[in-house]
């Protein structure tokens, strides 16, 4: 046994917090359902317009503009499938526009659908983003010259952490008579988001990255923007998405954000000095490393660094065994035999994205779990390269 | 609970056999080296020999658990092994001896046997015996999607004419795209066989 568990891999999934655990527990008695008319599914139907009203004050949108959904896939493939949505009937965001513009970098789950949508006959482009993972503008420029119906761009990226300039981004959309979505589930809980200052018309948001429960999440909808249905069914959600209400999911949902919404600025500080920590303590400790992402326009408890020389998975195993968990970028952890396409995207190289690992911190860390890493990672890289035919053998050489 | 690896893995990966750790006073016979960074792998043996007998295997690698644990069982297995044996030794007898490897990781384990044979092929080169070199039967072309000479025959076979014909059909190349120049030759090679 490891002498301590240490997770950072919050960017992947995060624990309950204690109170949406406690909300969780009382939930589960309110099992009425919503869309009945008797006492109890009065008392669901209540319990959600409560976590409806705290989503929507907390990303500054109305209530009514807030749908819940499964989760961030399912709220990024509702606003990705809209722009076909193969209804004759239907007033489709397109108005015959029919393309998309996206970004290299984003979630499998805006990325594949882009390609479905592709499959279909709609034009994609996919932007381009320099070695800090910033959207290259001359690239979005020339894509909204060509009049896509939709735009979609994530606030902040899971892998590197870099946050985009939504505002801006979602301007320059407007001025093309673009719609614009951002995926922000890494992002919300984690900035300062107001729908409405950012002039955006959709955002989707999942409950799991933010100490809620897995399978559920929202999906912002401005008041007027077109939208299709994309889970056919009952009337549930004013008819935009079917299903019997997941009660409990969304009671847990709106606990984590009334959380969020107290403890945010606190919380954000305090990893945010911890990831520093871990990111300086690795600067001194270890030689030939490279930080991946943005200096500063990045995500609080991110830290992706390279380790030049050992392959990531290998690196990932051996701090398995010391009880830290973390993720990476290398091919060989993927199940595919491609290594990370948002760190490819950056120019980092495919031998520096092979050897990547994503050190993602939250609200369970402490300065003891930092430490506890940079006591037991300068060793592990240490040794990893001395058996590296790729670090340590002069005549081989770093091949560029 | 359940590791990732098998227990016989675990063991190789977490105290490796035979890490070349002082390239200066190692002395080898042959020299291999197989593979390339920029795909995720690479490896190199080292072979002493003595009257057709391997007697030392040592190595180093880039690369993941699989690659660690499958070449460390590699070079204790193949010490003491005839050379000819030693040649066609395969990586499911490796992957055997290892207690199973899971299927998406197979292909992590290949490279300590091709490197083997190419350390002996560099033995056999500096001895004298370039007769007893054999011929691969398929060829790595692209190290980062695993394609070999061998399907972009066959792609070519089922209709691929061009670059991205082939791409669509193996991913070949959509990784580092070293193997763009050797690609083009081999699609330019079987479209006038097989065009
Ligand atoms: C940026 C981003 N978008 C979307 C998703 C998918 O969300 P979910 O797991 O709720 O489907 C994730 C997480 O996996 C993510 O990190
Ligand atoms: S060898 Fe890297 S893409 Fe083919």
């Amino acid at each position: 046994m490891p002498e301590r568990i240490v997770y950072m891999d919050y960017n992947a999934t995060t624990p309950l917090h204690p109170e949406v655990k406690k909300a969780l527990v009382e939930g589960f008695d309110i099992f009425g359902n919503a869309s009945s008319m008797h006492t109890l599914g009065r008392k669901a139907h209540e319990e959600i317009e409560k976590a409806r009203k705290v989503v929507a004050d907390f990303l500054g949108a109305y209530p009514e503009e807030i749908v819940f959904t499964g989760g961030g896939s399912e709220s990024n493939n509702t606003v990705l499938q809209m722009i076909d949505c193969g209804s004759a009937t239907c007033r489709c965001m397109s108005k015959g526009r029919l393309g998309l513009v996206t970004t290299q970098i984003e979630h499998p789950s805006v990325l594949n659908v882009a390609q479905y949508m592709e499959n279909k006959g709609i034009s994609v482009a996919y932007l381009p983003v320099d070695p800090t993972g910033k959207v290259d503008m001359e690239a979005y420029k020339k894509a909204l010259a060509k009049s896509p119906a939709l735009v979609s761009i994530m606030m902040a990226n899971n892998e590197i952490g870099t946050i985009q300039d939504i505002r801006t981004l979602a301007r320059m959309a407007k001025e093309k008579g673009a719609l614009f979505h951002t995926d922000a589930v890494q992002a919300v809980g984690k900035l300062p988001i107001s729908v409405h200052e950012l002039g955006i018309d959709y955002l989707s948001f999942s409950a799991h990255k933010l100490y809620g429960p897995k399978g559920v999440g929202i999906l912002y909808v401005r008041k007027g923007a077109p939208y299709c249905t994309f889970i056919h069914g009952g009337h549930q959600e004013e008819g935009r998405r079917a299903g019997t209400y997941n009660t409990l999911g969304i009671i847990g949902l709106g606990k984590a954000i009334e959380i969020a919404s107290k403890e945010m600025d606190e919380e954000v500080a305090r990893v945010r000095a911890l990831r520093d920590t871990l990111k300086k303590g690795i600067q001194d400790r270890i030689p030939d490393i490279h930080i991946n992402g943005h200096p500063t326009d990045t995500l609080p408890g991110t830290l992706n660094v390279s380790f030049q020389g050992v392959e990531g998975e290998s690196i990932l195993l051996y701090l398995d065994m010391e009880g830290i968990e973390v993720s990476t970028g290398s091919a060989c952890a993927s199940g595919s035999l491609e290594p990370s396409h948002v760190l490819l995207a950056t120019g980092v190289g495919p031998e520096l994205a092979h050897g990547s690992i994503r050190f993602s911190l939250g609200r369970e860390n402490t300065i003891e779990d930092v430490n506890y890493v940079l006591e037991k990672l300068p060793s592990i890289i240490q040794r990893l390269r001395k058996m590296s035919s790729a670090y340590s053998v002069p005549s081989l050489g770093r091949s560029a | 609970m359940e590791w990732l690896y098998s227990d016989i893995v675990k063991d190789h990966f977490m105290n490796p056999r035979n890490v070349l750790e002082d390239e200066t006073s190692f002395q080898a016979d042959g020299l291999g080296t197989v593979g390339n960074i920029k795909c995720g792998d690479q490896m190199l043996v080292a072979i002493k020999v003595k009257d057709g007998v391997i007697t030392d295997c040592k190595w180093k690698t880039y690369g993941c658990a699989s690659a660690i644990a499958s070449t460390s069982m590699l070079s204790e297995v193949v010490k003491g092994m005839k050379l000819e044996e030693a040649y066609h030794i395969t990586p499911e007898e490796i992957n055997r001896r290892l207690g199973g490897l899971p299927e998406h990781k197979i292909h992590c384990s290949v490279l300590g046997d091709k490197a083997l044979r190419a350390a002996i092929d560099d033995y056999y080169r500096k001895t004298g015996q370039e007769d007893k070199i054999q011929k691969e039967k398929a060829i790595i072309v692209c190290q980062c999607m695993n394609v070999t000479d061998k399907d972009i025959e066959r792609a070519v076979k089922e209709g691929a004419r061009t670059y991205l014909d082939l791409q669509n059909k193996t991913k070949i190349g959509t990784v580092c795209g070293q193997c763009k120049e050797q690609t083009l030759k081999l699609l330019e090679e079987y479209v006038h066989l097989y065009g």
